[in-house]
């Protein structure tokens, strides 16, 4: 059988990288690939926790559904705002996108 | 070693090896394929896990919807098919140095907790997972209220989603055209 630590680890470490890419890349759109890994990370935590705790309460499994719709809703308006930004100010890095900086 | 610990690692790897590849990929659409992998590798984790119907809305919702709006995106945004020369900004030692040192942080604090180690049971073969979702999610008595506000977040994201990447100017420019 599988220890609960090894999913923890490889969630931690996807999470991690995720972090990683969220934090150095330039490109907006390769910032928001990061947040995804992030939230697959937690996702796999979740689904972990469900499997390894309590089978028949669902909490884990439901709040994954949840997950999915909130990364599904942030993944829509993130790449409207991206293509809006990029119809404004032709560029998508994210370095110069400044307009709120002052 | 057991065929199911084989199996996990090696979905494990192909998971961080695709991670590792999205974030330091220098063409974006590669990156795009390498998180698409991923999110192979995670459902294949799932489905280590029992967790069958989220494998398969893994599959559906994140390679099927979330990846291909990836790719439209980075598609309609590039200027030209070159690779740009610089991927990471100035600063990512800083960012490498912070994700390895909460990596570290984390497994050493979960590495105090005493169900780290822990197994899970077998599971129950009769146990229905997918119909105890089906309840649970519209059940009154467990989530059937997150559920409904998860519902309402989808719509006011689809109704704000076109509000933004509406462009009022585009069709002023086609109509002075004609």
């Amino acid at each position: 059988m599988i220890p609960l630590s090894w999913y923890l680890i490889l969630a931690a470490a996807l999470f991690c990288v995720g972090l990683f890419g969220m934090l150095t890349r330039r490109n907006v759109v390769a910032i928001l690939f990061g947040i995804e890994l992030m939230l697959n990370a937690v996702n796999i935590n979740l689904v972990s926790f469900w499997r390894y705790g309590e089978i028949t309460s669902m909490s884990g499994q439901v709040f994954t559904i949840i997950v999915f719709a909130v990364a599904a809703a942030e993944v829509s308006v993130g790449l409207a705002l991206v293509i809006s930004a990029y119809r404004r100010r032709n560029t998508i890095v994210a370095d110069e996108l400044d307009m709120l900086k002052w | 070693m057991t065929a199911q610990q084989i199996i996990f690692l090696i979905a494990a790897i192909y998971t961080l090896a695709s991670g590792v590849l999205t974030v330091t990929s220098r063409n974006l659409i590669h990156a795009a394929f390498w998180l698409i992998s991923a999110f192979f590798g995670v459902a294949a984790i799932y489905a280590l896990l029992n967790a069958n119907f989220i494998a398969i809305v893994q599959i559906v919702v994140y390679v099927g919807a979330i990846a291909i709006l990836f790719i439209f995106a980075v598609m309609l945004t590039r200027r030209d098919l070159r690779v740009s020369e610089h991927r990471l900004n100035k600063g990512w030692q800083i960012g490498a140095a912070l994700a390895a040192a909460l990596f570290v942080g984390m497994v050493s604090m979960l590495a105090q907790w005493s169900g780290f180690t822990k197994t899970a049971d077998a599971f129950p073969t009769q146990f229905d997972a997918v119909g105890a979702l089906g309840e649970a999610l519209t059940s009154p008595n467990a989530y059937v209220l997150p559920f409904e506000v998860a519902s309402a977040l989808l719509l006011a994201a689809l109704v704000g989603a076109v509000y933004v990447a509406f462009n009022p100017r585009a069709d002023e420019n086609s109509e002075a055209q004609k």
